[in-house]
């Protein structure tokens, strides 16, 4: 069913700046559309992203209709220590989904 | 005597050019004037309380001509040192003509390393899309840029 896909650097070197990839497969439904017979299908999409580095939250989303379905989000993080970064997706009709990936730094 | 009819020409050709770039210029600058819809102004007051926003370090990276607007690639990235001292605090995008004029809130911190966000987006008409910043000394800076779509979201039928 829903996965995601991560792309995190295996390894850093201490104080590099890295690039963090994220894509959760999801409808991302907007409660916009509707059927043929008129009925408005009903909105389901992830509303929250969350990425957490050794407990710490680093980066944290709000997301809206107007995301695309199978939200893809990338955002950019300062490599300090090994550890591992965890990813959390929450949304409606009790949506929630994690991922992680671990990183080395030198 | 041969001369003249090729010096008229190229007075012709000269004024014409002058009288073209002339009347292409103002269809360039002519643009709706922050035609902003109540809704795109109230979102962002939401977000900054009021506060002034400045144009300026923000770079809203999205193609002026969109195909399809149920994937639209976005870039926001902002100029800022990301140190502990000034950095960006969060970054928020809005729309003017979707049913929603909320796109999303990301929320950044010093240790972001480079301000800088992307994500794909849905456009449910030609509009123009505002990417605001708050950094961490409270001020708040914004970029907005116009999208052509050809075939909008959100309002096709499901089958």
């Amino acid at each position: 069913m829903a996965s995601a896909l991560i792309n995190v650097p295996a390894k850093a070197k201490r104080g590099d700046i890295i690039e963090i990839k994220t894509l959760m497969s999801h409808i991302m439904e907007t409660g916009y559309r509707h059927t043929a017979t008129g009925e408005v299908v009903p909105r389901d999409i992830i509303t929250s992203f969350t990425c957490r580095f050794n407990g710490t939250e680093i980066f944290r989303a709000d997301l809206f209709p107007a995301i695309s379905a199978n939200p893809f989000i990338t955002f950019f993080t300062t490599a300090t220590q090994s550890g591992k970064f965890e990813f959390e997706w929450i949304g409606d009709k009790g949506f929630s989904e994690t991922a992680s990936a671990s990183i080395t730094v030198e | 005597m041969q001369l003249r009819p090729d010096t008229t020409r190229r007075q012709f050709l000269g004024l014409a050019g002058a009288a073209a770039m002339a009347s292409a210029v103002p269809i360039v600058t002519v643009r709706p004037a922050e035609a902003t819809p109540a809704t795109l102004a109230s979102a962002i007051r939401g977000v900054t309380g009021g506060a002034e926003v400045k144009t300026g370090k923000v770079k809203l990276d999205i193609p002026p001509l969109v195909e399809n607007g149920n994937t639209v690639p976005m870039t926001v990235s902002v100029a800022s040192p990301m140190a502990p001292e000034d950095h960006v605090a969060s970054i928020h995008v809005f729309n003017e003509k979707n049913p929603q004029p909320n796109i999303g809130n990301f929320r950044l911190g010093p240790h972001a390393g480079r301000a800088q966000v992307s994500t794909r987006i849905r456009l449910a008409d030609s509009q123009k899309i505002v990417a605001i910043a708050k950094l961490s000394d409270g001020s708040y800076w914004s970029a907005s840029v116009d999208v052509v779509v050809t075939l909008a979201a959100c309002t096709e039928d499901v089958i």
